[in-house]
């Protein structure tokens, strides 16, 4: 299981804030979102994390990994 | 080297001086330099009067990168100490945001590093602001660059 977490506008846009995802084929953070949301391309400035450390589209995604999306931060 | 994030208002003063006299104790006499930021929230953003703010985080993450910027500002300059303090949730305005101090032994360390530490805060910690204003509330898209 891939559990996945949206934030802020991203999550308002997309009406939830979590998923799991069922898998067992090989993911890049990219394919997470492709095969969560066929018909919604991954909005642009959308940054990634897995396990809680920023990453990159293409990383490699395990079973029991936590997926995070969210908009640009506005901290501070 | 401490990282906090705050639920409820706090008060950046009276929270620095209780850090430092706890410094006093540890590091009596070494720290020349201590640089802090304070950060608050504003009444006016883009134009419009912003009545009041949310400040949402991801748990877990957010907690963790501040402790990493902590550590990366301590492996560029020798600090002898440094402390972040930041809200969540629902803020006022006028209310802090945002403590950052350093301590190290001369000043040009201090400034250095607590430039670093908020200009990474504010470009890489996970936080989202969501403002009201009288016309309801919007998410800021971004941060002012400087």
């Amino acid at each position: 299981m891939i559990y996945v977490k949206y934030f802020a506008s991203l999550r308002d846009r997309l009406g939830r804030a979590e998923d799991q995802l069922d898998t067992h084929s090989d993911l890049t953070v990219a394919g997470v979102w492709a095969v969560l949301w066929p018909d919604k391309p991954l909005p642009p400035n959308t940054l990634a994390a897995v396990n809680m450390e920023y990453a990159e589209l293409t990383q490699s995604v395990r079973d029991g990994d936590e997926v995070a999306f969210f908009p640009p931060v506005t901290g501070g | 080297m401490k990282v906090e994030l705050r639920p409820r208002p706090f008060d950046p003063l009276l929270e620095l001086g209780c850090y430092q006299a706890g410094l006093d104790e540890r590091l009596p006499g070494q720290c020349g330099a201590t640089a802090i930021f304070i950060g608050a929230m504003r009444d006016f953003n883009e134009g419009e009067a912003v009545r009041g703010m949310t400040l949402e985080h991801y748990p877990g993450m957010t907690e963790r990168y501040l402790q990493q910027i902590v550590e990366a500002a301590s492996r560029q300059w020798p600090l002898l100490d440094g402390l972040i303090i930041h809200r969540v949730g629902e803020l006022q305005p006028n209310d802090p945001i945002v403590l950052v101090a350093v301590w190290s032994e001369h000043r040009a360390a201090a400034f250095a590093a607590c430039r670093f530490i908020m200009e990474e805060l504010k470009s890489k910690a996970p936080f989202w602001k969501r403002e009201d204003t009288a016309d309801g509330s919007r998410w800021v898209e971004h941060n002012t660059p400087a």
